[in-house]
C-alpha cells in the first residue's frame, strides 16, 4: 500500500467521517414473555417504593418526626425506620454505599449487567416512558410510519398528549424526591398551596427536567455514552458471568424456515435462527445481539423473550438467545463439556464481604449508645501553669443526647487520681461531680478544665473521660491525654 | 503510541482510524454523538456569555467588570447581612441580657462563646495568641492569674477600656523605672531582685543580702505590690509570690524590670467593637480561665 495517502498530522484522514453522527431513532417493539413480566414486576415494585415510601409513618414518640424515611437536613438527622442517624454516624451511610457497591459487583459476577437491564433507574423510567409512548402513539410500525409521514393535526395531538403524560410522570418523580426531605403530607399540602420553600420547587423543577430529558429523549444514549458503569463493569466481569447470549453454535448459519429445512434435508449445516430480526426490533438500545456481546446491550433480556416467541411459532426449542457465556458456546462447538459456575471464588468473595460489612453494621447499630461523648484537647496552649504551680489542661467536650428526654450527665476522670475536673458553666451533683445537662435530641459543647496538683515527671499521661447518665446509669468514655511541661 | 501510515481503515469495522495505536489497539475515528457536540458548543457559548456578564479577564491594573455589575465584595456583604439577620434573634438576646444572665443560660452562653471565639481570633489573637496562650509581656488568659482581675465584670472593664490606653476610663498604673530614673542605686536593685525571687520561693544566690532587699522592697515596691508581694489588681500590680511571671522569673529579667519599668498596653475596644461583641468576648475569655477556676 505504498500509494496510501499520507496521514494527517493529527491522525485524521481526508475521508474522515462527519463531525457528528446523528442519532438513529430506535423504535423498540412491544414484546411479551418471561423477562418482560419480570421487568414489569420490578418496575412496579421499584417505582412504587420510590413514589410512596415517604408516606409511610413510623411512631418515634412525641418529640420526633413520624416519617419512616426522612432526611432532616435542618436538624442534621437521618431517619430510617427504627434507625436514627446523627451527623457523627455518617459512616452508616458509607457502609450502606459500600454494601450497594458490593451488591453491584456480585450481580455483575453472576449475570453481567443485570443491574442495567432490570433495576437501574434510567432503565426503569425509560421503560415507563416507552410504555406511555406505545400506548399513545402505537407500537413500532405505527410510530415509524407516523414519524415518516406528514405532521398532521392528529399526529400532533398524539405527540402533545405523550409529552403531557411524560411531564406529569417527570413532575411526580421530582415531587416524590423532595418528600424525603420533609414531612410528606404537610409538604404535599404546602406545595399545592404554593407555600413550600423555593428550594423544594427548585428541586422538583430540576428533577422534572432531568427525568423528562433523560428518560424521554436521551434514553439509550445515557447507557451508551454517559454512564460509567459499562466501562467499569467490563473491567470487573469474567468469563463465567452469565450474559444475554445468542447461541450462534445453534443459530448459524441462519436462514428462512423453508431454506434451512431444505438444507437440513440435504444434510448440510443449518441453524435455528430464521433471521426474522425480532430480537433487533424489540431491543431498546438498537443492538443486534447476534453480533455478540456489545457495549450498548443493557442485558434487559427482551430479545430473549422475542426470540423465544418466534421459536415457539416455528416449533423449535426455546433458548436460542439465553443467559449463557461465550465460553460455553465455544465449548459446545468444540465438543467440550459446558461449565456453569455461579459459586466461584469471585462470587464467594463478594458475598463474604457483603456478609461481613452487613454484620459489622448490624452489630454496631445494635451496640450503639444513646449517649455520645467526644473530647478535643486545647492545642494552644497545650497546658498552663497556675499561680500555685499546678498544671491545667483545657478540653472541649461535645455531648450528644440521643434520647427524647432532657438528661443530666456527670463527668468524671480516670487515670489521674489527684486531678480535679471542672466544667465551665456546669454545676455539681450530690457527690460533687461536675455535670452537664443536655436537652432532648441535642448536643452540647462545653469547656472542661483538668487541673493536676501532683508534681509528676512524665509530660503526657493517658486520661479517660467518663460520662454517666444520672438517671439510667449508662456510661460512655473517651480517651485523651494530660500534657505537662 | 505509534503512527502507522498503512492502517488507515480498521478492517473489522470499516471505520477510518486516527492512526493512534496503543498495544495494537487502534483508535477509531468515530464521529461524536450530536447531543455531545451541542453540549460542547453550548459550553463555549456559556463561557463567552459568562465572560461578558461577569468579571472575568485580568487587565494590566484592573479587570473586565462584566455587564451585570456583579462584584464579589457585594456578594460577601449580602452574605454577611443575611448571616446577621439569621443570628439577630440570639444577638438581640445577648444584647438584652447581663453577663451573669448569659452565663447562666447554657444556650446563650454557648452562642456567646462561639461568637467570642471568632472575635478573639480577629482582634485579640495577635497579642494573646490564637488560644489565648499569651507570650512574654502578653498575659496568658488560660491561667488563673489576672493583672486587672478575672471576674466577668473586671474582664469586661479591661476589654472595654483597656489598660494604659487612650481611654480615660481605662486602667492606669505603671511600674516606675527605678534604675533609669535614678530612684534606686544599682546595688539596691540587685538586692530587691533577690528578695522578690525569694518571695516566690525561687532559689537565690548564697551571697544575696535578703534583709537589705526586704528593706528596699518595703520602701519602694510594697506600695503597689503589697507587703508580701501579693499584688494589687486595682493597679495592675502583679502577684510576685506565685508561679506565673509575665516577663520571666530569672534575676536578669527582674532587674531589667526594676531598671526600666514595665507597663504593657491593652488597647481600648469600646467604640471599635460593638457592645454584644464585647460581651461575647468577655464570656469567652472568662471561660478560658476566669475566676471560677481558682
Ligand atoms: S440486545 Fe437484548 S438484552 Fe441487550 S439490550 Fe437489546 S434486547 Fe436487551
Ligand atoms: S429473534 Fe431469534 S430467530 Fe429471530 S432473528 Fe433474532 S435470533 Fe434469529
Amino acid at each position: 500500500m505504498a500509494d496510501a495517502p499520507l496521514p494527517h498530522p493529527l491522525g485524521a484522514s481526508a475521508d474522515d467521517a462527519p463531525l457528528y453522527a446523528p442519532r438513529k431513532q430506535i423504535y423498540p417493539q412491544a414484546v411479551k414473555g418471561r423477562y418482560r413480566t419480570i421487568k414489569w414486576i420490578v418496575l412496579a415494585i421499584t417505582l412504587g417504593i420510590y413514589y410512596f415510601l415517604p408516606f409511610i409513618r413510623w411512631d418515634r414518640g412525641p418529640n420526633a418526626p413520624d416519617q419512616a424515611i426522612l432526611v432532616d437536613l435542618a436538624n442534621s438527622r437521618f431517619y430510617f425506620f427504627f434507625i436514627e442517624i446523627w451527623p457523627q454516624e455518617v459512616y452508616y451511610i458509607t457502609g450502606l454505599l459500600v454494601l450497594a457497591a458490593l451488591t453491584l459487583f456480585l450481580m455483575n459476577a453472576v449475570a453481567g449487567r443485570i443491574w442495567c437491564g432490570y433495576l437501574c433507574p434510567q432503565t426503569v423510567w425509560t421503560d415507563l416512558f416507552y410504555a406511555v409512548e406505545r400506548w399513545v402513539e402505537g407500537d413500532r410500525r405505527e410510530r415509524m410510519r407516523q414519524d415518516k409521514g406528514k405532521l398532521t393535526l392528529p399526529v400532533l395531538g398524539r405527540k402533545a398528549l405523550k409529552h403531557v403524560i411524560w411531564l406529569m410522570i417527570a413532575w411526580w418523580t421530582g415531587g416524590a424526591w423532595v418528600l424525603y426531605f420533609a414531612d410528606a403530607p404537610t409538604l404535599v399540602y404546602d406545595l399545592a398551596t404554593f407555600q413550600a420553600s423555593f428550594v423544594a420547587y427548585l428541586w422538583i423543577g430540576i428533577l422534572t427536567f432531568t427525568t423528562y430529558t433523560l428518560a424521554g429523549f436521551m434514553r439509550e444514549q445515557v447507557c451508551t455514552y454517559m454512564c460509567p458503569w459499562p466501562r467499569i463493569q467490563a473491567a470487573l466481569t469474567d468469563e463465567y458471568a452469565l450474559n444475554v447470549t445468542y447461541r450462534y453454535d445453534r443459530g448459524e448459519p441462519r436462514g428462512s424456515v423453508k431454506k434451512n429445512d431444505v438444507l437440513k434435508l440435504q444434510g448440510l449445516p443449518a441453524g435455528d435462527c430464521i433471521d426474522c430480526n425480532q430480537c433487533v426490533a424489540v431491543c431498546p438500545t438498537g443492538v443486534d445481539i447476534r453480533k455478540g456481546l456489545q457495549l450498548d446491550c443493557i442485558q434487559c433480556g427482551l430479545c430473549m423473550d422475542a426470540c423465544d416467541n418466534v421459536m415457539v411459532k416455528v416449533g423449535r426449542p426455546q433458548g436460542l438467545i439465553a443467559y449463557d457465556t461465550d465460553m460455553n458456546v465455544q465449548a459446545r462447538i468444540e465438543g467440550r463439556p459446558e461449565v456453569r459456575r455461579i459459586v466461584r471464588p469471585r462470587t464467594l468473595f463478594y458475598a463474604g464481604l457483603m456478609t461481613v460489612v452487613g454484620l459489622v453494621m448490624i452489630g454496631s447499630l445494635a451496640m450503639r449508645q444513646s449517649l455520645y461523648l467526644s473530647v478535643m484537647h486545647d492545642r494552644n496552649p497545650l497546658y498552663v501553669r497556675l499561680s500555685d504551680g499546678s498544671i491545667r489542661n483545657g478540653f472541649t467536650i461535645r455531648v450528644a443526647n440521643k434520647t427524647l428526654d432532657e438528661r443530666r450527665y456527670s463527668l468524671t476522670l480516670e487515670g489521674l487520681p489527684e486531678a480535679r475536673i471542672d466544667v465551665v458553666g456546669g454545676d455539681l451533683d450530690q457527690q460533687g461531680r461536675p455535670t452537664v445537662t443536655v436537652g432532648p435530641d441535642q448536643t452540647l459543647e462545653a469547656r472542661v478544665l483538668v487541673t493536676d496538683t501532683s508534681s509528676r515527671a512524665e509530660d503526657s499521661v493517658p486520661l479517660r473521660f467518663v460520662l454517666t447518665d444520672l438517671a439510667t446509669g449508662d456510661t460512655t468514655s473517651t480517651n485523651d491525654h494530660f500534657k505537662a511541661p | 503510541m505509534a503512527h502507522d501510515k498503512h492502517e488507515q481503515v480498521d478492517a473489522v469495522s470499516g471505520v477510518t482510524t486516527t492512526g493512534h495505536s496503543w498495544d495494537d489497539i487502534q483508535e477509531l475515528n468515530n464521529p461524536l454523538p450530536r447531543w455531545w457536540l451541542w453540549t460542547f458548543y453550548a459550553c463555549i457559548a456559556w463561557a463567552i456569555a459568562y465572560c461578558i456578564a461577569y468579571p472575568a479577564w485580568p487587565l494590566v491594573s484592573s479587570y473586565t467588570k462584566g455587564a451585570l455589575g456583579w462584584h464579589s465584595r457585594d456578594a460577601v456583604t449580602a452574605d454577611l447581612d443575611a448571616l446577621k439577620q439569621q443570628r439577630s434573634g440570639m444577638t438581640a438576646k445577648l444584647a438584652a441580657s447581663s453577663l451573669d444572665e448569659i452565663r447562666q443560660t447554657p444556650e446563650l452562653f454557648a452562642f456567646a462563646r462561639a461568637q467570642g471565639k471568632a472575635a478573639f481570633g480577629d482582634n485579640c489573637a495577635p497579642c494573646h495568641g490564637a488560644g489565648g496562650a499569651g507570650a512574654k509581656g502578653y498575659p496568658n488568659l488560660n491561667d488563673d492569674d489576672w493583672l486587672w482581675g478575672g471576674s466577668l465584670a473586671q474582664i469586661d472593664q479591661t476589654i472595654r477600656h483597656g489598660a494604659r490606653s487612650t481611654s480615660d476610663q481605662g486602667h492606669s498604673g505603671s511600674m516606675p523605672a527605678f534604675g533609669r530614673d535614678g530612684m534606686l542605686k544599682r546595688e539596691e536593685i540587685l538586692q530587691a531582685a533577690d528578695y522578690v525571687r525569694s518571695l516566690a520561693g525561687l532559689p537565690t544566690d548564697k551571697s544575696a543580702n535578703l534583709a537589705a532587699g526586704a528593706k528596699v522592697f518595703a520602701d519602694n515596691c510594697a506600695a503597689c505590690h503589697g507587703e508580701k508581694g501579693l499584688g494589687n489588681q486595682d493597679l495592675g500590680a502583679p502577684n510576685l509570690s506565685d508561679k506565673i511571671w509575665l516577663f520571666g522569673s530569672d534575676k536578669a529579667t527582674i532587674v531589667e524590670g526594676l531598671m526600666n519599668g514595665r507597663g504593657g498596653v491593652m488597647p481600648t475596644w469600646h467604640g471599635r467593637l460593638d457592645d454584644t461583641t464585647i460581651k461575647a468576648l468577655t464570656l469567652y475569655v472568662h471561660s478560658l480561665g476566669g475566676d471560677q477556676a481558682r
